[in-house]
């Protein structure tokens, strides 16, 4: 039986330094809240949960989470927790990326990690700026924002993070805010439950560098009605008033307000992580206010095999059918002759 | 003229043909077929990088060297004895490799008007143009032949043109009395699941090659060449590529880890990961991954995790993985890194080697970042090396750099099997009785390892990363605490001394004249300095295996002797290397940078040379 664990158990005795009101701690607030559930569901002790990073501010998480822990080079997070899920599945894998750890110099190994399904948990933290270098553009700033390396204004699109994981049919992708703990919380449950890559996105504020970001949707005032929290089986319903939800319009999504135009509640879509419906969940990930909420929640959960399920599969399937098992053996094997 | 049998010492032939002509395959038939015979064997696959290089010309020439001997053989030979050439290109692009007493077998239907063009010949006689007109010609239609052998097979044109080289083969097997029992052996295995149609006429070209040799007139004498009298025991054919593999799966065994393998396919070191991919009833698991960098990054993930963990690479794909490099070295986790050496810089020529790496696997990180190198001197070396590079970095918590070359990893020799009991254990540096005490970077007394605590162990969580720490795994940017951890980090590297054999000297203690070698240039040089010797000359040699750290009593070898000649294939890497460590010496050097081996005569002249000085 696992042991009852509580958030203590899960904070090191390191000082958190990261800057006051940075959007990383809820992130770890979070993180340190769910894990006791993720080890209690999984029937787990907490020296089987890693924790692994690569470079920038929220990379720094590690360290302030009393687990096993690798804080290792740029862009190569995903490479290295691929690496210790294959060498021993039992392992719960999270790793915390940022946008330019993981979508620019890592861009390469996260896209085929999610390619090959191994079973992690990615968190990428979205604060669209390089932080830690103090405030260069990242490949989530918006076109034309004006950082340290692009004074007059960048003039390059942004990677919207959940349109790359379902190009690559990624298997999992949700999103949540830093304010929304809770949230995050809740998407980091149904992440540790899924079995392959699990990819959150945390949309962070840098209040040094790049405060207030994501203020036009994550302010408390306007929050609900630019953002759409999306459940399984719930209606996609939104706003302050619950009036406004999402209606397919031929292949495309569309803003509706009830009791406008004849539309019902019924009219509006019902939310299925579940289903392989690729084009809708597309869409969902797609969303841009202002012509649309953004959606937070899990928008994407669908079962597949994992990698490193396979690996190990295929390594006893081969075994089991082989004529040897010991290096001796090996080095008689074949072609060889005796000189007597 | 009398058809005379030589009985022969040593033999080298080389085959030679356009790219699509199957001569690697033909080579390495007769090289096996050989060593079941029980020959001495050493073997040199030299090929183009292209897969299919434009038909006919000499760039696309593809050649496979093979030295035989009655007695045990250092190297591939620096000259052969048959030059076997299935067009013109190949007659071009290797006549230069024939012993003035050599003799040449060609194809003649490969020799038309556009074929000679193709290769360059300005006149209709080609033997004439290269200067080789007086050896032994034997002028075949081996084209022609190979038709006439399979008309009645019912395979189709190109399936029957592709036996040729069996046909050449079949002649080979003759001159060189070779029993066709292995070969008939071979095909049978090769093709009795997907293609049994195939057994019959494959085993029938080579019969009518044989005979078809024995007939005609225009070969004058065969040659024996009787088995050596090699160490009682199992025998096998393999290659450095192999031999590395399977080494590391030893060193697995022996360890008790579960091996883990991250690597990218690379030019000449991809047939160690095709190895290991293969055997994974030893539990061997291997990743090909999407980039150099991910191959080394997933090997070191996994050695977080628990596994002996190897990446492989070639020089451009160590270049990439420099970075990833430094964080085995500063999360001092065990890791072997296995370079197949080839000719650099950069892309350089991938299928031609080269001992160029030294200096980038010595030096090429950021910060002081000490490497434990060390190299392998043989095909079958290649077993021990990698299973030293194992022990060396799972003992001492280090990342291990070994350097293979591709003149080995290809290249192969007869190796006596050992038995995995005469191996030493490996001991992996475990932490135990530490619960919520461990401190991951206090080191071992006499080593300086630090102890290995993996996930899964309750008790022993911790931190490790690519910033600088203390002792206790703090974060710490403290100026005394960095250059303490600096100065351990470069005496753990340095203690790995004691843990690996001293420097032996073959020859007298003291001299005149010690001629040093590392790596793949150990055959040559011996074979020089067996031929000074046959001479009547002294000369002493040592060559080092290890070379960081170098062999703990190499000070005391070196001060034996006036003058040390430093041979190596590259310009001077080692020797610059030993100036450095061991500056109280006179060097001098031997070097070759033509992605070619060193020719045992290229040896001989430097130690001539440097003996007159």
């Amino acid at each position: 039986m696992a042991a009852k664990y509580t958030i203590k158990d899960f904070k090191s005795d390191q000082e958190v330094r990261w800057c006051p009101g940075c959007g990383d701690y809820s992130v770890l607030a979070a993180l340190q809240r769910v894990l006791p559930k993720v080890c209690e569901e999984k029937g787990i002790d907490k020296e089987k949960v890693v924790v692994v990073s690569g470079i920038g501010c929220s990379s720094r998480l590690p360290y302030y989470m009393n687990t096993f822990g690798f804080h290792s080079i740029h862009g190569r997070a995903t490479a290295i927790s691929t690496g210790i899920k294959v060498a021993n599945p039992e392992l719960c894998v999270w790793q915390a990326s940022g946008d330019g750890d993981a979508l620019a110099i890592g861009g390469n190994h996260f896209i085929h990690a999610i390619r090959r399904n191994v079973d992690i948990n990615i968190m990428l933290f979205n604060n669209r700026i390089y932080g830690m270098t103090k405030g260069q553009y990242s490949p989530t700033s918006k076109l034309g924002a004006v950082t340290k390396t692009s004074p007059y204004g960048t003039v390059e699109n942004p990677f919207n993070p959940g349109s790359l994981v379902l190009a690559s049919k990624g298997t999992f992708f949700a999103r949540s805010l830093d304010a929304e703990v809770a949230l995050s919380e809740e998407i980091m449950l149904e992440a540790s439950r899924h079995k392959g890559t699990s990819v959150m996105e945390f949309l962070t504020n840098c209040v040094i560098f790049n405060n207030g970001t994501h203020a036009e949707i994550s302010d408390r005032e306007w929050r609900a009605d630019r953002t759409i929290v999306l459940r399984d089986g719930e209606k996609m319903i939104f706003g302050k008033n619950r009036d406004k939800g999402l209606v397919l319009d031929g292949w495309r999504l569309k803003v509706v307000t009830i009791g406008e135009n004849g539309i019902t509640e019924d009219d509006i879509l019902t939310h299925d992580s579940h289903s392989d419906n690729l084009g809708l969940q597309m869409q969902l990930a797609d969303m841009k206010y202002p012509d649309y909420p953004v959606a937070l929640g899990v928008i994407r959960d669908v079962a597949d095999a994992t990698y490193d399920e396979r690996v190990a599969a295929q390594v006893e399937e081969v075994s089991a059918k082989a004529k040897f098992h010991s290096v001796d053996a090996l080095l008689r094997s074949g072609s060889t002759w005796e000189v007597k | 003229m009398k058809h005379k049998v030589i009985d022969a010492s040593d033999v080298v032939i080389r085959f030679a043909g356009d790219s699509g002509d199957g001569m690697q395959l033909t080579g390495s038939l007769f090289a096996n077929m050989s060593a079941v015979y029980g020959n001495g064997l050493s073997t040199f696959p030299d090929y183009p990088a292209e897969i299919r290089a434009p038909k006919g010309t000499v760039s696309g020439v593809s050649g496979f060297q093979v030295h035989i001997g009655s007695h045990h053989v250092n190297t591939p030979g620096d000259f052969c004895d048959l030059l076997v050439a299935m067009n013109p290109a190949a007659l071009k692009a290797d006549a230069k490799w024939l012993k003035r007493t050599g003799m040449v077998l060609v194809n003649e239907d490969a020799f038309d008007e556009s074929g000679m063009k193709k290769a360059g010949f300005t006149t209709d006689n080609p033997f004439e143009e290269l200067g080789i007109e007086d050896r032994t010609i034997i002028v075949a239609p081996i084209s022609k032949l190979t038709e006439e052998s399979l008309s009645e097979s019912g395979l189709d044109k190109a399936s029957v043109l592709k036996c040729k080289n069996m046909f050449t083969l079949g002649m080979a097997c003759y001159i060189y009395s070779r029993p066709l029992d292995y070969v008939y052996e071979y095909i049978e295995n090769k093709f009795k699941k997907k293609h049994p149609e195939m057994i019959e006429p494959n085993k029938k070209v080579i019969t009518d090659g044989y005979n078809y040799a024995a007939a005609i007139q225009a070969v004058p004498n065969t040659y024996t060449v009787a088995p050596a009298s090699p160490e009682k025991g199992t025998w096998r054919n393999i290659t450095g590529n192999q031999a590395a593999a399977w080494g590391l799966m030893a060193a697995s065994e022996k360890s008790g880890l579960p091996l883990f393998c991250g690597s990218y396919p690379i030019t000449p070191a991809t047939a160690i990961l095709e190895e290991l991919a293969f055997y994974k009833n030893l539990g061997v698991k291997t990743m090909q991954t999407e980039d150099e960098i991910a191959g080394i990054c997933t090997a070191i993930g996994a050695s977080f995790a628990g596994n002996l963990a190897v990446t492989t690479t070639s020089g451009p794909g160590l270049s990439l993985k420099s970075e990833a490099l430094g964080l085995a070295v500063m999360t001092e986790l065990p890791l072997v890194v296995i370079d197949v050496q080839r000719s650099g810089p950069c892309t350089g020529m991938p299928t031609k080697t080269e001992q160029t790496d030294l200096n980038e696997a010595l030096y090429g990180r950021n910060g002081e970042s000490p490497m434990v190198v060390i190299s392998s001197h043989s095909p079958a070396h290649c077993f021990d090396a990698a299973f030293m590079a194992a022990k060396i970095a799972l003992e001492h918590m280090t990342p291990v750099l070994l350097l293979s070359e591709g003149f080995l990893g290809n290249g192969s020799e007869p190796w006596r099997v050992p038995s995995m009991a005469d191996y030493p254990t490996i001991t992996p540096r475990f932490a135990k009785g530490k619960e919520g005490s461990f401190k991951p970077f206090v080191r071992d007394e006499a080593t300086f390892a630090r102890e290995w605590a993996i996930p899964g162990s309750a008790g022993y969580e911790h931190r490790v990363g690519g910033l600088e720490k203390t002792h206790m795994g703090v974060l710490s940017t403290d100026p005394d605490n960095h250059e303490l951890m600096v100065r351990e980090r470069e005496e753990k590297v340095a203690r790995v001394a004691a843990d690996i054999p001293l420097l032996e000297v073959d020859g007298p203690a003291e001299g005149k004249l010690l001629v040093v070698g590392w790596g793949g240039t150990y055959g040559h040089i011996l074979s020089a300095v067996e031929e000074i010797r046959a001479e009547g000359r002294e000369i002493s040699f040592a060559h080092f295996d290890f070379i960081n750290p170098l062999p703990s009593n190499t000070e005391k070898v070196l001060s034996g002797f006036d003058k040390i000649l430093v041979c190596e294939l590259n310009t001077g890497q080692f020797a610059g290397y030993l100036r450095a460590k061991h500056p109280d010496h006179k060097y001098l050097q031997c070097n070759k940078i033509q992605g070619q081996t060193f020719l045992v005569r290229d040896i001989v002249e430097a130690i001539d040379k440097a003996m007159e000085e």
